[in-house]
């Protein structure tokens, strides 16, 4: 059966949910095998082998991650060639769809980027305009490179026993053109990553206030999920840019989304839609979040938001 | 400073978005078409550096006839110039053919800098930027929050998952913005005025050089297969609060194994 190259997403040894998801899909497609770039590898290894990397190879040469994604790039544009796998899968975060681009122009591959699926043949699905449409699309030349949106693959372990392989790349000087010179690491608490985390609380322009924005903490912290936003509160400046779901925010695909005082603008769905569970607490009943809901409670989030986060850690 | 501005024209997000059933491309017609909202951001960033170091800013468009909309907008806000990518050949180009197109465009008019959006919100593939890095073998500097220029040496702050990584170049260097770089000014009055006397050149793929079975639908390395709109997600159940709206929430998530 043939290699499927998954690289790995992990921040110094700290393996991220998507990586565990594109091993499960890569063994629908072939062998899954892992491409670990920079250190920390023995901590992670356990978790490789939990959801069936047959192999890892391993480049930890501190040069790799000096540079913006170019030496990443040469580094699997190497592995392709040299072991001729099916496809090369990649975590669609920014830095993932950019390595999955540059690799494509290397190879003259095509690319499919946010896939929420990706099935035999690496038919990759979309869920485009705001998921108001299911598209399939597929590679027709070269090694099909895709790049998985996080969440949207069930993780399932299926232990193997990987072999390890060590591997390196000469950099060109393109390659090293966009040095990193700090690595600036914004607190973000205890709470799990936006994109990653299983749960999501956001609040809108209803929750009115930086300070407010407790009532949406809370109700994380009480579902161990992570915070998010709509634009018009990362506008105002109630909460930080980063934590802005939608079309120009980030998208998210957890299993529990609550929309808190959001009113449901076609560009916050862009990011929220492929949620397997929405939730919202909103004061207008025309609101057009409420087309979405599973589950939707009119009224004041003042309220019925501060009463659920109790009721929860009552009932933990 | 030669600064080259990238901006695609995109299908109002407020409006219907829909594929054409014939080839599973972007209908074109069935909404109005703007700009691109980051690429916004980018042009405001590209006026902002030549208010700062001098220059020219052009604007590099590929698209279809009505793209001249967009590309009237950016010279209104301030850009010089522009040059349009018109032809039949390009319809259906992937990201591939797409970032291979524009190589050739910025092939001609030179550059020092290129400014992109990190993503458009139609196709939202946010690999074009990359794509370009690579081609033209200069420094990538993506996805920027902040850009600095001093001379020749560029540093941005780089937007990441944990934060945001500083970088540093030297130009002629590829930078895409995020959102919350700047704040896009609006044409004034005397904008638009001047912007229809701004020269707009328009070419196609001959001018170029750009292979056409490099392009296009037929020239693309990946294709849709298929599409279908979305089932729509099954009615939920709405209640009003009554004092107990909380709980109520609390009955549901627990019905469902959430706590
Ligand atoms: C190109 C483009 C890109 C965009 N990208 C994004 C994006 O990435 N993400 C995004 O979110 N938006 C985006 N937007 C903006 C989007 O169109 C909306 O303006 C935005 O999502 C509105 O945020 P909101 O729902 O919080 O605010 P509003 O639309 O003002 O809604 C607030 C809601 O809160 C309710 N409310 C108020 N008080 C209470 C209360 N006490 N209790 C309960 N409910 C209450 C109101 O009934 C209302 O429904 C984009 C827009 C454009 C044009
Ligand atoms: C729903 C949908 C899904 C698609 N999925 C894929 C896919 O998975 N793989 C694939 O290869 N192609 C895909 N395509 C084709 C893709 O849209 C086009 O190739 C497009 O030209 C480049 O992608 P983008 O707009 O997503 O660019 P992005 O990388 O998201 O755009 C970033 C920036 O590049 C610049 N830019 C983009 N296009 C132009 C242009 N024409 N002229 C000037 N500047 C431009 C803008 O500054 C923009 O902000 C898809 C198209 C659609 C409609």
């Amino acid at each position: 059966m043939a290699e499927v190259l998954v690289l790995v997403d992990h921040i110094d040894g700290e393996v991220k949910k998507v990586t565990l998801e594109l091993l499960t899909a890569a063994r629908r497609l072939g062998e899954p095998a892992a491409v670990w770039i920079g250190p920390g590898l023995e901590n992670a290894k356990d978790k490789l082998a939990e959801y069936g990397a047959a192999k890892i190879y391993v480049a930890a040469d501190e040069e790799l991650t000096s540079y913006v994604v170019a030496p990443k790039v040469e580094l699997l544009a190497k592995l392709v060639a040299d072991k001729s796998p099916a496809g090369v899968l990649v975590a669609a975060t920014g830095e993932g769809k950019e390595i999955a681009g540059r690799l494509a122009v290397k190879l003259d591959s095509g690319v499919l980027t946010d896939v929420v699926d990706v099935a035999e043949g690496f038919v990759g699905e979309h869920s485009i305009f705001g998921g108001a449409v299911i598209a399939h699309a597929k590679v027709k030349r070269g090694t099909p490179i895709v790049a998985v949106r996080p969440n949207a693959v069930a993780p399932e372990p299926a232990p193997a026993t990987p072999a390890e392989e060590q591997v390196s790349v000469t950099l060109s000087d393109a390659a090293k053109a966009a040095k990193i010179v700090e690595k600036v690491v914004q607190e973000k608490g205890e709470r799990p990553d936006l994109t990653e985390a299983a749960v999501v609380v956001s609040g809108g322009r209803g929750v009115g206030s930086a300070e407010n924005f407790k009532i949406i903490e809370d109700l994380a912290d009480a579902l161990g999920g992570a915070v998010g936003a709509s634009r018009a509160a990362t506008d105002a400046g109630w909460y930080p840019h980063q934590f802005q779901v939608g079309q120009t925010g980030k998208t998210v695909s957890p299993q529990l989304y609550i929309a808190v005082g959001i009113s449901g603008a076609i560009q916050h769905r862009a990011g929220m839609q492929t949620s397997k569970t929405i939730v919202a607490i909103n004061k207008d009943p025309e609101a057009p979040i409420f087309e979405l809901v599973d589950f939707g409670v009119v009224g004041d989030l003042f309220q019925v938001a501060p009463q659920l986060t109790e009721e929860i850690n009552k009932r933990k | 400073m030669n600064i080259v501005v990238c901006v695609k024209q995109v299908p109002d997000t407020e409006s219907p978005r829909k594929l054409k059933p014939e080839d599973s491309t972007l209908d074109r017609g069935a909404a109005d078409g703007v700009i691109n909202e980051l690429d916004e951001y980018a042009i405001e960033e590209a006026l902002l550096i030549k208010e700062k170091h001098g220059g020219e800013v052009t604007v590099v468009t590929m698209g279809p006839e009505k793209a001249t909309d967009s590309i009237r907008k950016a010279l209104a806000m301030g850009a010089d110039k522009a040059v349009h990518l018109v032809d039949d050949a390009l319809a259906g180009s992937d990201a591939l053919g797409t970032s291979y197109a524009l190589e050739k465009v910025l092939g001609r008019t030179g550059f020092d800098l290129v400014i992109l959006g990190s993503e458009s919100t139609d196709a939202r593939t946010g690999v074009l930027p990359a794509m370009l890095a690579e081609r033209l073998g200069v420094p990538q500097l993506t996805l920027a929050s902040k850009v600095e220029i001093d001379g020749s040496a560029i540093k941005v702050q780089r937007v990441t998952d944990y934060g945001y990584d500083k970088v540093e170049a030297s130009l002629p260097a590829v930078v895409s913005v995020v959102e919350k770089i700047n704040e896009p000014r609006y044409p004034s009055f005397k904008g638009i005025m001047a912007a229809k006397k701004k020269p707009v050149e328009t070419l196609g793929i001959a001018d170029l050089g750009i292979e056409a079975d490099k392009v296009g639908l037929a020239g693309s390395a990946s294709e849709v297969t298929d599409f279908a709109e979305a089932p729509p997600r099954e009615k939920g159940q709405i209640v009003t609060d009554e004092g107990d709206g909380g709980v109520k929430i609390a009955e549901f998530l627990a019905s469902k194994k959430f706590i």
